[in-house]
């Protein structure tokens, strides 16, 4: 539960944090911390505007998206406080209940008959289709570093002692934090801040949505954002005295905001053509990690 | 489950058959009770529109009954002669099931195509069970566990099941057979005849003595072969019922996947892996004979609502089917494996047996597990792809081409899918119920020795997983409705860029929503480009037309039979059609014949 409320916590301020690491970085004033959560208030205070193309599937897209951010969520424990919900496998489950969310938003694109929504749901589907190997060998590798098989067993089992688990840790979380760029649609894959509807990712799926249904995707979209970088500070949590957990999560949770608003101020993005190959070769290094978790536990003989 | 054994005396050729009910085969009749049982009620109203020949679809349904009988007759008898006999009923009966529209060209075609590949199987087991019989000398199964000669007939054995069962490189009947038989027929087929093989090689696993080690590597790279290459083509297709058979084939390899696992588990002495190994394929087996058949009968209505299955001529059928349309995208959300749908359920048994394999194993286990984890996800990938394409073009949307009128279908045709839908999605949110079932199939296996009754346990957590995701969705579909309360809800026209004038044909189609990915395997996939370009200042008619094949079938297999005929087109002036040249050879023969034994003696 303390996990899950802090996730919930976390959430609320790591989009306004990225936004102000960018105001600060190009020398703009910027909106404050919290703006992206008045954006959510207000969408969700409006009424709606539907096309007629649309239909049902248009509108249960964004609930399903939300329901799966939520049900991803509560798997994920901290350090000594368990997860809501865990079980042997619960990192698939993890997977795949986000890409129910994912395969939501994208039959969700495809229904308005726009063909600058098909774009970008074609290009969604085939980024995280090129993304899931590289998690699942990440969480492999912890897997067989730990012996355990559920994310509230694995997490806190990681104990940072000497060179070669501070290795696997920090590559881990490297791979995490380009996983977290990749699924919530940011540089250098996809720029939210795009006005050019041929250049976006995510941004030409959600073209349609408006009111609460928009409010809701943005929602889930920074709860994406605190449950990514919960899993990395979970990779920290388990070194640190139990008294500092809570505090280690936070700065954890605001270390990778900050990170990913200097990563996108100081970036341009990929060309789209080169997305599929920079997706993959993530796949790469996370295989080099189970490998690298197998020579350190030594069975690989 | 204690049911006495059946002997009958068949005569002097079969001597004793004996018939045996145990759990392996309960789970298998149960499978193929409930979709042939929906298959027929679909059916009914499907074959209304032949009631102009009358007499073709008396005989349809008579070898529908015949198939069922032959395929429950295949889960009993315990006796290798009669097995083939009836092998041989459900090939010959499935064959008339799929060339009823045999006034069309194609349908010959793959009927005869499937007719031939059924009979290699047919002939690969024969060998093989002959082969056995000579070494034992008994026809009863219980020979095959007393075996313990070369390794060779067993290999025929499985080969045989893995051309029904269509994993690669046998896979090339399904994707010709599907498209062209009736969509009841095609969701039997691929729901439960396919199946058939599955239980053929669960049942010589079940019985052999043999070291499993090598055969559950086998069969594991076999499988995610097929699993990789099945959906990796199915992304292609255009042709709906070709798009489902190609997956057939990809769900095949996920069943082959969790065998394997399930062998390697038990040569390896881990008991929890063979348990979530084979109970992984058992549930995989029941999860897509529902969601296939379900897709299947999907399909069925788009094509005689709209009297096409190109998905490029489709789209917005979810107006105008929204039944249809439910069942299609449940199914789809099923065959993707995603919570909180049945697939899910089957798929994180195997992923856990998988990870389970990779603690503690050598050199050779981690780097198979980690490919065949990596073969998993990809194809799990792959399919929401595969999918979203296959949904999202056909019933989303606005129609592509002019499409014909078209009304939703009656009760008789939303039953079937009804129940199908009720037990997928109850698999899904309560599979303890399920894998305690699973668990007792899965006790009597090698290796595998009490471990399997921890898995109903397991799953009772998984289920309040998808339950919870289920509420989660029901509430915010709540709090929704609460927020829209008094807000206005306007129509405006979908988002065109400030271009108001946007046509059917600015959507997206099936070819550009698989572009990228098409260029991406396209050293993998075959694809023959007709094209005659633009050229000089006046250009004439310019074309491009491109096409995706099976390179797989169109090199391994279609070549080999093609240089074969060609080779054997130099004797065909030997068959000129002239009696008196018959009458010669026969003379010849006969002559030479004489010479020989003159010349022997």
């Amino acid at each position: 539960m303390t996990g899950f409320a802090l996730i919930l916590f976390a959430a609320l301020f790591f989009d306004g944090l990225i936004v102000r690491t960018k105001s600060v970085c190009s020398g703009r004033k910027g909106p404050g911390v919290f703006q992206p959560l008045k954006d959510v208030a207000r969408l969700m205070r409006k009424g709606a505007v539907y096309s007629p193309t649309t239909g049902w599937v248009f509108k249960a897209a964004p609930i399903v998206q939300a329901a799966s951010v939520v049900m991803a969520c509560a798997v994920i424990p901290l350090g000594e406080y368990g997860a809501l919900l865990s079980f042997r496998g619960d990192f698939v489950f993890f997977a795949y209940v986000l890409a129910l969310g994912k395969f939501f938003g994208i039959v969700g694109a495809l229904d308005t008959g726009s063909s600058f929504e098909g774009m970008g749901a074609a290009r969604e589907a085939l980024y995280s289709m090129l993304a899931e190997p590289a998690f699942f060998m990440v969480v492999g590798s912890l897997s067989l570093l730990t012996g355990f098989v559920s994310f509230a067993d694995i997490l806190p089992a990681i104990h940072l002692s000497g060179a070669m688990s501070c290795a696997i840790a920090v590559v881990a979380a490297g791979v995490l934090l380009v996983l977290e760029l990749i699924e919530n649609s940011r540089l250098p894959v996809d720029d939210p801040k795009t006005h050019l509807e041929l250049t976006m990712v995510h941004e030409a799926m959600i073209l349609d949505n408006s009111g609460f249904d928009l409010g809701l995707i943005l929602a889930a979209g920074y709860l994406k954002f605190a449950m990514y970088a919960a899993l990395i500070a979970n990779l920290f949590v388990g070194s640190v005295p139990d008294a500092w957990d809570v505090p280690a999560f936070l700065a954890v949770q605001a270390g990778s905001a900050v990170s990913i608003g200097v990563v996108e101020s100081f970036m341009a993005r990929a060309r789209m053509n080169h997305n599929p190959q920079f997706v993959f070769a993530l796949t790469s290094v996370a295989l080099l990690l189970v490998f690298g978790v197998l020579l350190a536990v030594g069975n690989f003989r | 489950m204690n049911v006495e054994d059946l002997i009958l005396h068949c005569g002097p050729v079969f001597g004793n058959v004996r018939l045996s009910a145990d759990a392996l085969s309960l789970w298998f009749i149960a499978v193929i009770c409930i979709v042939f049982a929906c298959g027929a009620i679909y059916g009914r109203d499907y074959m209304k529109r032949y009631s102009g020949r009358g007499a073709a679809v008396k005989l349809h349904w008579a070898h529908y009954a015949v198939c069922f009988l032959s395929m429950v007759a295949l889960c009993l008898v315990r006796n290798t002669l009669a097995f083939l006999v009836a092998w041989e009923i459900m090939a010959l009966s499935s064959f008339f099931l799929i060339v009823f529209e045999s006034w069309k060209k194609e349908v010959i075609e793959a009927g005869t195509n499937f007719f031939v590949q059924s009979h290699v199987s047919a002939a690969l087991l024969t060998v093989g069970f002959i082969a056995i019989a000579q070494k034992t000398g008994s026809y009863d199964f219980a020979a095959i566990a007393a075996y313990d000669g070369s390794v060779w007939p067993l290999v025929l054995i499985l080969s045989g099941f893995a051309v029904k069962a269509g994993f690669v490189p046998f896979h090339t009947w399904l994707p010709h057979a599907h498209p062209v038989a009736p969509a009841h027929v095609s969701g039997v087929m691929s729901g439960v005849i396919i199946k058939i093989g599955i239980y053929g090689i669960l049942r010589v696993i079940a019985l052999t003595t043999a070291n499993l080690l090598v055969a559950g590597y086998a069969i594991l790279a076999v499988a995610a072969v097929s699993g990789l290459y099945g959906v990796m083509l199915a992304i292609m297709q255009h042709n709906l019922k070709k798009l489902l058979a190609y997956h057939s084939i990809e769900n095949i390899g996920i069943i082959g996947m969790g065998i394997g696992l399930g062998c390697v588990g038990a040569a390896l002495g881990k008991a929890d892996l063979a348990a979530l190994g084979f109970a992984g394929a058992l549930l995989h087996t029941l999860n897509h004979a529902l969601f296939k058949s379900s897709l299947f009968f999907a399909a069925g209505n788009v094509y005689q609502a709209a009297h096409t299955l190109d998905v490029e001529r489709l789209g917005g059928l979810a107006k105008k089917l929204p039944w249809t349309a439910a069942f299609f995208l449940v199914s789809s959300v099923a065959i993707c494996g995603l919570p909180p749908m049945n697939g899910f359920v089957s798929e994180l048994a195997i992923y856990l047996g998988l990870f389970g394999w990779l603690d503690g194993a050598g050199a050779a286990g981690a780097v198979g597990a980690s490919f065949a984890i990596m073969a998993l996800v990809l194809i799990g990938g792959l399919a929401v792809l595969c999918f979203t394409k296959a949904f999202g073009i056909v019933f989303l949307g606005t129609p592509r081409t002019a499409l014909p009128e078209m009304r939703e279908f009656g009760w008789s045709r939303k039953l079937p899918l009804c129940v199908e839908a009720a037990i997928m999605l109850s698999v899904g949110l309560f599979p303890q119920f399920y894998a305690s079932a699973a668990a007792s199939v899965v006790a009597s296996f090698p290796g595998v020795s009490g471990s399997a009754g921890a898995l109903p346990d397991w799953m009772s957590n998984v289920g309040a997983a998808t339950l919870a995701t289920v509420g989660v969705i029901a509430a915010l579909a709540g709090l929704r409705q609460l927020a829209g309360r008094g807000k206005s809800v306007r129509e405006g026209e979908t988002w065109g860029c400030g271009y108001t004038a946007g046509t059917a044909k600015i959507q997206y189609t099936a070819t550009s929503y698989t572009r990228t990915y098409a260029d991406l395997c396209s050293g993998l996939l075959g694809n023959a480009v007709r094209c005659d370009p633009i050229e000089k200042c006046y250009p004439g008619r310019a074309a491009y037309e491109s096409e995706n094949y099976d390179a797989f079938e169109r090199h391994f297999i279609s070549a080999p039979l093609e240089a074969y005929r060609r080779f054997m087109d130099r004797f065909s002036f030997l068959q000129n059609g002239r009696l008196q040249y018959y009458i010669l050879y026969g003379i010849v023969c006969i002559v030479l014949a004489i010479l020989l034994t003159l010349v022997l003696a």
